[in-house]
C-alpha cells in the first residue's frame, strides 16, 4: 500500500515537472510570435517600451493596411504564389514519373542514372550556385520567374523520395493491371499516384515551405521590383523602413499568415512527412 | 507467359525490350532533362571553374591552382570564414541535437495537449527566416530590446551588445538557428522514439531498471543510427549555411559572423570573383563529401547490426 502511495507520488512530482519544462519550451517558442504581434499594434514610440505591454491598449491597426503602400508587398505574394504553385505541380509531377520508372521499370542504365541523382543530393546549392547563376545569364534566364522555376522543379531529393515510396507498393499490383490491358502511363496515374497521397502530401508541403520562404535564390536571381517574391520584398521592407519596427512587424506577420493557415489545417501532414522522411534517411 | 513471349522469336523480343525501355526512358525524361542542364552541369562546371579567372568584364582564363593557392596562403577572410563556419556548426549542431531529443523524450511520454506542443515547437521551422530573424534581432537589439531590459532589470548593468559585438554576434546567430531548428530534429527523434518497442521498456522495468538505466540501456541504443542520422544532416546544414548571417549581421560585425558561403557570395556576387568563388566553393563540397562519406559507411554498419 504504501509503496504504490508512494509511486503515485513521485509520479505525480514528475508530471508536474514534465508539465513545467513543456510549457517553458512552448513559451519560449512562441513568445517572439507574441511579441511581433504585439509589436505589430503599436505606435513605433511605444515598441520598445520597457515593461513590455503585451495588449496595447489602443490597437493601431492601421499599421496593416500602412504597409501595402510602402512596398509592393502583394505583388511580392502574388509572385511567391506563382513560383510556389508552378515548382510544386512540376516538382510532384515530373518526380512521380522518374521514380516510377526508376522503382518499378526494368531498362538499361537505370541503376547508373540513380546513382547519379543520389550523388547529387549531397552536394548543397551553396557549391554550384555560382556556376549555375554564370549559366542562367547565359540563357537570359536571370530576372525571370521561368529561370527560377526550371532551377527549382527538378530535383533529386523529389525523385528519390517517391521512388522510396514506390517501391513498398506490392509489383503483384502492377502484374495485374498490365495484365488488365493497363499502359505503363496508366499505372502511373490510376494505380500509383491514388496509393501514394501520403508521399504526395509529403512532397507538396516539402517543395511549398521550400519555395515560399525561400530567400538566397530570389535575391541573387531577382532584380526588377515587380518580380520579387513576398520574402525578398519583406527584407526590402526591413533594410529600407529599418527604424520603423511597429510596421516591419506588421510586415513580417502578415508574411507569416499564409504558412501559419496551412500548417494549423495540415500540422499532421508536415509530422508525418518529417519523421518518415527523416527516418528513411 | 513470359516463356511463350520468348519463343515467338528474337526479333520480336528485342522490339518489345526497346520498347520497354523507350517507355521508361519517357518517364525519367522530364525530370532527368531538367535536373541534368540546371543542377548537374553547374555541379560540373564548378569543378572546371574553380581552375579558371572569370572576372566581371574579362573573359574566362584557365589558371590552374592559382585560385587555391591565393585562398590558402593570401586570403585572410578565407580563413576566418573556415574558422567561424566551424565555430557555428561545433556550436549548434550539438545545441540542437541535445535539445531535440531532450524534447522527444519528453514528448513520448503520455501527455495532454501533445499536438500542440508538437506544433508549437515545430512551427518555427517552417517559419519565413527573413520574418524570425527580424523579430529576433528586435528582441535582442543591444539599446532598446527587451531581452536587454530584462537582463537590467535583473541588475546586469553591462549586458551583452548581441549582433553589434564581435564576440556576442556568432552566439545569437546560433540561438537563433538552435530555436529555429530543434523543433524539426525533435519530431525525427519522437518517430524513432515511438519505433522502440513497448517489450523492451517492460521487460527493463521487471529486471528493476530506474528511468536513467531505461535510457541508456533500451532507448539509446534504440535510437542511435537516428542519432549518427540526425548529426550529419546538421553538421552538412550547418555548414552550408548562410542566409541567416546574411538577413542578420550581413556577416559583421567586422567579419566576426562571415561563413565559408557567405564568402563564396560576396567573391561572386559583390566582387564578381566567380572562378575564384568557385575555388572557395570547392572547399566547402570537400568538407561536406566527406561528412557524406562517413555517413555512408556508417550507415551500412547500423543497417547490418
Amino acid at each position: 500500500m504504501t509503496s504504490s502511495d508512494k509511486l503515485t507520488a513521485g509520479e505525480i512530482v514528475r508530471k508536474v515537472l514534465l508539465y513545467v519544462a513543456l510549457i517553458i519550451m512552448a513559451f519560449i517558442m512562441l513568445v517572439p510570435f507574441a511579441w511581433m504581434i504585439s509589436a505589430s499594434l503599436k505606435f513605433e514610440k511605444d515598441v520598445f517600451s520597457f515593461p513590455i505591454v503585451w495588449i496595447p491598449e489602443n490597437p493601431q491597426w492601421s499599421n496593416y493596411s500602412e504597409i501595402w503602400q510602402k512596398v509592393p508587398l502583394l505583388t511580392g505574394f502574388f509572385n511567391s504564389v506563382k513560383l510556389t504553385v508552378c515548382v510544386t505541380i512540376l516538382q510532384l509531377a515530373t518526380s512521380s514519373l522518374a521514380a516510377y520508372a526508376f522503382a518499378k521499370l526494368e531498362f538499361k542504365g537505370r541503376d547508373t542514372i540513380f546513382m547519379l541523382y543520389i550523388m547529387t543530393i549531397a552536394i548543397p546549392w551553396q557549391v554550384y550556385m555560382v556556376p549555375q547563376y554564370k549559366m542562367m545569364t547565359l540563357f537570359g534566364l536571370t530576372d525571370s520567374h521561368l529561370g527560377i522555376v526550371l532551377m527549382h522543379a527538378f530535383t533529386a531529393t523529389g525523385v528519390f523520395l517517391m521512388r522510396q515510396f514506390f517501391m513498398g507498393i506490392p509489383t503483384e499490383l502492377l502484374e495485374a493491371a498490365r495484365i488488365d490491358g493497363l499502359s505503363e502511363y496508366g499505372i502511373w496515374a490510376k494505380l500509383m499516384l491514388p496509393l501514394s497521397k501520403p508521399v504526395i502530401a509529403t512532397l507538396c508541403l516539402t517543395s511549398f515551405t521550400f519555395e515560399w520562404n525561400d530567400f538566397m535564390g530570389p535575391l541573387i536571381y531577382l532584380s526588377t521590383t515587380e518580380k520579387k517574391t513576398l520574402q525578398v520584398m519583406l527584407r526590402m521592407f526591413n533594410t529600407q523602413y529599418s527604424s520603423n519596427y511597429a510596421l516591419i512587424m506588421a510586415a513580417a506577420t502578415v508574411a507569416l499568415i499564409p504558412v501559419l493557415i496551412l500548417f494549423v489545417f495540415l500540422q499532421r501532414y508536415f509530422v508525418e512527412g518529417v519523421a518518415t522522411s527523416g527516418l528513411k534517411g | 507467359m513470359g516463356k511463350a513471349n520468348n519463343t515467338d522469336g528474337q526479333v520480336k523480343s528485342s522490339t518489345l525490350r526497346r520498347r520497354k525501355t523507350l517507355v521508361a526512358y519517357s518517364f525519367i525524361m522530364p525530370n532527368l532533362i531538367g535536373f541534368f542542364i540546371f543542377t548537374f552541369v553547374p555541379i560540373v562546371f564548378s569543378l572546371f571553374l574553380s581552375f579558371c579567372e572569370w572576372d566581371s568584364g574579362n573573359p574566362l582564363k584557365f589558371v590552374g591552382l592559382k585560385n587555391f593557392i591565393t585562398m590558402f596562403t593570401k586570403d585572410k577572410s578565407f580563413w576566418i570564414s573556415l574558422t567561424n563556419t566551424i565555430y557555428y556548426t561545433v556550436v549548434t549542431t550539438p545545441l540542437t541535437l541535445g535539445l531535440a531529443l531532450f524534447l522527444a523524450v519528453l514528448m513520448n511520454k503520455p501527455l495532454k495537449g501533445r499536438v500542440f506542443f508538437r506544433s508549437v515547437l515545430f512551427f518555427p521551422y517552417v517559419a519565413s527566416l527573413v520574418a524570425i530573424a527580424v523579430v529576433w534581432m528586435a528582441l535582442f537589439n543591444p539599446e532598446k530590446g527587451p531581452v536587454n531590459g530584462i537582463l537590467m532589470a535583473l541588475g546586469i548593468a553591462n549586458p551583452p551588445r548581441w549582433a553589434a559585438s564581435t564576440t556576442w554576434a556568432m552566439p545569437t546567430i546560433i540561438g537563433l538557428t538552435v530555436w529555429k531548428g530543434m523543433g524539426y530534429y525533435m519530431i525525427v527523434y519522437l518517430a524513432a522514439l515511438q519505433g522502440i518497442s513497448r517489450e523492451l521498456y517492460e521487460a527493463a522495468s521487471l529486471d528493476g531498471a530506474n528511468g536513467w538505466q531505461k535510457f541508456w540501456n533500451v532507448t539509446w541504443p534504440g535510437i542511435l543510427p537516428t542519432t549518427f542520422y540526425i548529426l550529419m544532416m546538421l553538421l552538412v546544414a550547418t555548414f552550408k549555411s548562410y542566409d541567416t548571417m546574411y538577413i542578420t549581421t550581413q556577416g559583421g560585425p567586422g567579419e566576426a559572423t562571415k561563413v565559408l558561403a557567405y564568402h563564396i557570395y560576396n567573391q561572386a556576387f559583390k566582387n564578381a570573383k566567380f572562378g575564384y568563388a568557385s575555388a572557395v566553393a570547392m572547399v566547402l563540397l570537400a568538407i561536406i563529401l566527406v561528412v557524406t562519406l562517413i555517413q555512408f559507411k556508417y550507415e551500412k554498419k547500423f543497417s547490418n547490426d
